[in-house]
C-alpha cells in the first residue's frame, strides 16, 4: 500500500506522498490550526482537530481522501460538566477552598484515535475523553473517567470532594491551564481495553469500554513534587503500545522515559542521560517488537530544544537497556527544532517526525538514515502516516 | 426586523450567509444567533462556547456600540437595529 504522511500545522493540513520524491502539498483548512489529523483505518475518513483562532475547536472531516472537508458532529461539554482547577492569581477564595470549581467549556481538541468499527476517540482540555460508537456522527463525554475519584468525583450530580489530583499543564502550545488528554491507545486485542494518558495527572486504563477506570503509575516517578512517588501528579508526554504486543506500553514522560512490559501495571525508567536520552515530547514503538522504540530527545524541560545544536532520534531495541543515537541526514549544526508529541511516527520501517521549526524529516530504513522532505511547512503539531 | 452583518472570515465556512446583511426577526441578540444557527447549522458553536457565552476573541456589536452582555446575550434589539458579528481584533 502507497504509504502518505498527515501532517497538522498551525496553519493548515498537509499530505506528504511518494512520486518518485516525497513531497507535501497543502490538503486543507488553511491559515487555521490543527493540532491533529489522521486516518480511520476502518473507515477511511480522514479527521482533523482544528483550533479557531477565534472561533473555537472544531472537528473537521474528509471522506474524499482530503480533497473536501467538512465540520463533523462537533465535541461539546455536556450541560453540568464541571471540574476542578486552582485558582487563577487574584481571584478570590473562601477559607479552605483549595480548587475552584468551574463549568467545562471545551478549549482545545488535542488527540483522536480509533478503536473497533465506528469508535472514533477525542481526548480534550479540559482532560475529557469523548467517544463516537456511529463513525463520528455524535460524540459523547465519558463520565467514568470525568467523574474519577482522582479528581474530585460526580461533580456533576454532587460538589465532590473538593479536591483534584490532576493539575494543569501550560505545554499545549495555547497555553490552557488545565489537564489535558493527549494520548489514547485502544488494544488491538480487545477496543475495550484503552490507555489514556493525561499531561499533569498520569495514566489511566478501563478493561469494560470505558465503565470503569485504574491508575497505571505504579514506578514512576517525578522530580517536581515533594513526594517523588506520588501516585497521581505525573506528567507523560506521550504513551504508545506496541501494535503486535500490546503489553509493552512505552512513555515519554516530563521526568523521563519509561518503559511497561506488563501492560503498564508498572513502569520502569529507561532513560539513560548520558546519551541525552531523558528529555521529551514524543515517542514511537515499533509495530512488531514491543522491546523497540524510538525518541527524539531535547536538553530538558528548562531548555526545550535540541541538544548541543544536534538534531537526532534514539532508538532501543532491547527494552531501553542501550540506546543508539542515529543522526545521518539529520541536521548536526544550529538545530533548534522542537518535537511536539504527535509529530513523531511510525509504519514498519518507515519513520517520520516534524519540527516547531517548519522541518518535516523521513526515514524508510529504521532511522539510520534520514531525508529532509521540506523545512518550509508552518510549526508541525501532528504527524501520522496514513 | 433586526439587521445583521457578519465578517467575510464567517462567510468562508458559512456560504449560506453570504448575501448578508440579512433581516431576522430577534428581540435580543441571543434570539439573533439562533435565528441565524437555523439558517446556518453550526453558527452558534463558533460565536458562543458551550455555556452560551460570547468567544472570547468574537465581537458583537449593536448599532456600532459592543454589546454589554458577553454571558448571556441578553443585549435587546429593535426594528431598526443594525448588528455586526466579527472577530476581536488581534493586534500585530
Amino acid at each position: 500500500m502507497t504509504k502518505r504522511v498527515l501532517v497538522g500545522t498551525r496553519k493548515g493540513t498537509f499530505i506528504v506522498e511518494k512520486n518518485g520524491m516525497w513531497k507535501p502539498r497543502l490538503a486543507g483548512h488553511a491559515g487555521v490550526g490543527v493540532n491533529f489529523v489522521a486516518a480511520d483505518p476502518n473507515s477511511g475518513t480522514l479527521w482533523a482537530a482544528l483550533g479557531h483562532g477565534h472561533w473555537g475547536a472544531k472537528m473537521s472531516r474528509s471522506d474524499d481522501a482530503g480533497a473536501t472537508w467538512t465540520d463533523a458532529a462537533q465535541v461539546k461539554y455536556p450541560e453540568g460538566a464541571r471540574y476542578l482547577s486552582p485558582p487563577d492569581p487574584g481571584e478570590e477564595t473562601v477559607e479552605g477552598e483549595r480548587h475552584k470549581l468551574r463549568p467545562a467549556t471545551l478549549l482545545k481538541l488535542w488527540a483522536i484515535a480509533f478503536g473497533g468499527p465506528g469508535q472514533v476517540y477525542v481526548g480534550t482540555i479540559p482532560g475529557g475523553l469523548f467517544a463516537s460508537q456511529d463513525n463520528g456522527q455524535s460524540f459523547e463525554l465519558n463520565r467514568p473517567l470525568w467523574n474519577h475519584d482522582s479528581r474530585g468525583g460526580d461533580l456533576f450530580a454532587t460538589e465532590g470532594s473538593g479536591i483534584t489530583h490532576w493539575f494543569g499543564t501550560p505545554a499545549s502550545e495555547g497555553g490552557e491551564f488545565a489537564a489535558g488528554l493527549h494520548s489514547i491507545e485502544v488494544d488491538p486485542r480487545d477496543p475495550r481495553r484503552i490507555l489514556v494518558a493525561i499531561s499533569s495527572a498520569g495514566v489511566l486504563e478501563t478493561s469494560d469500554g470505558g465503565q470503569s477506570w485504574r491508575s497505571r503509575n505504579k514506578g514512576m516517578t517525578n522530580d517536581y513534587l515533594p513526594n517523588a512517588e506520588a501516585e497521581w501528579g505525573h506528567d507523560p508526554h506521550f504513551i504508545q503500545m506496541c501494535r503486535a504486543e500490546p503489553d509493552h506500553v512505552w512513555q515519554q514522560n516530563h521526568c523521563g522515559v519509561f518503559y511497561s512490559s506488563d501492560g503498564a501495571a508498572s513502569w520502569k525508567k529507561v532513560s539513560h542521560p548520558d546519551q541525552g536520552v531523558h528529555f521529551g515530547f514524543p515517542i514511537a514503538v515499533d509495530e512488531t517488537n514491543g522491546r523497540c522504540a524510538y525518541v527524539v530527545p531535547g536538553v530538558s524541560d528548562a531548555k526545550r530544544m535540541a541538544i548541543d545544536g544536534g538534531l537526532f532520534v534514539a532508538r532501543t531495541e532491547d527494552g531501553g537497556e542501550t540506546w543508539r543515537e542515529l543522526r545521518r541526514g539529520l541536521p548536526q549544526e544550529v538545530a533548534f527544532d522542537v518535537i511536539y508529541r504527535h509529530a513523531l511516527h511510525i509504519s514498519g520501517d518507515c519513520l517520520a517526525f516534524g519540527s516547531t521549526t517548519g522541518n518535516l524529516y523521513l526515514s524508510e530504513d529504521r532511522g539510520e538514515s534520514w531525508q529532509t522532505v521540506t523545512s518550509t511547512l508552518p510549526p508541525i503539531y501532528s504527524v501520522r502516516f496514513a | 426586523m433586526a439587521q445583521v452583518e457578519v465578517t467575510r472570515h464567517l462567510k468562508e465556512y458559512f456560504p449560506q450567509l453570504a448575501a448578508t446583511p440579512l433581516s431576522l426577526p430577534a428581540s435580543s441578540v441571543a434570539e439573533l444567533v439562533q435565528a441565524l444557527e437555523a439558517d446556518a447549522p453550526g453558527f452558534a458553536f463558533y460565536v458562543c462556547d458551550e455555556l452560551g457565552r460570547l468567544r472570547q476573541h468574537v465581537n458583537v456589536f449593536v448599532d456600532d456600540e459592543m454589546i454589554v452582555d458577553r454571558q448571556r446575550l441578553s443585549d435587546r434589539l429593535g426594528d431598526e437595529s443594525r448588528v455586526f458579528i466579527a472577530q476581536a481584533l488581534s493586534g500585530g
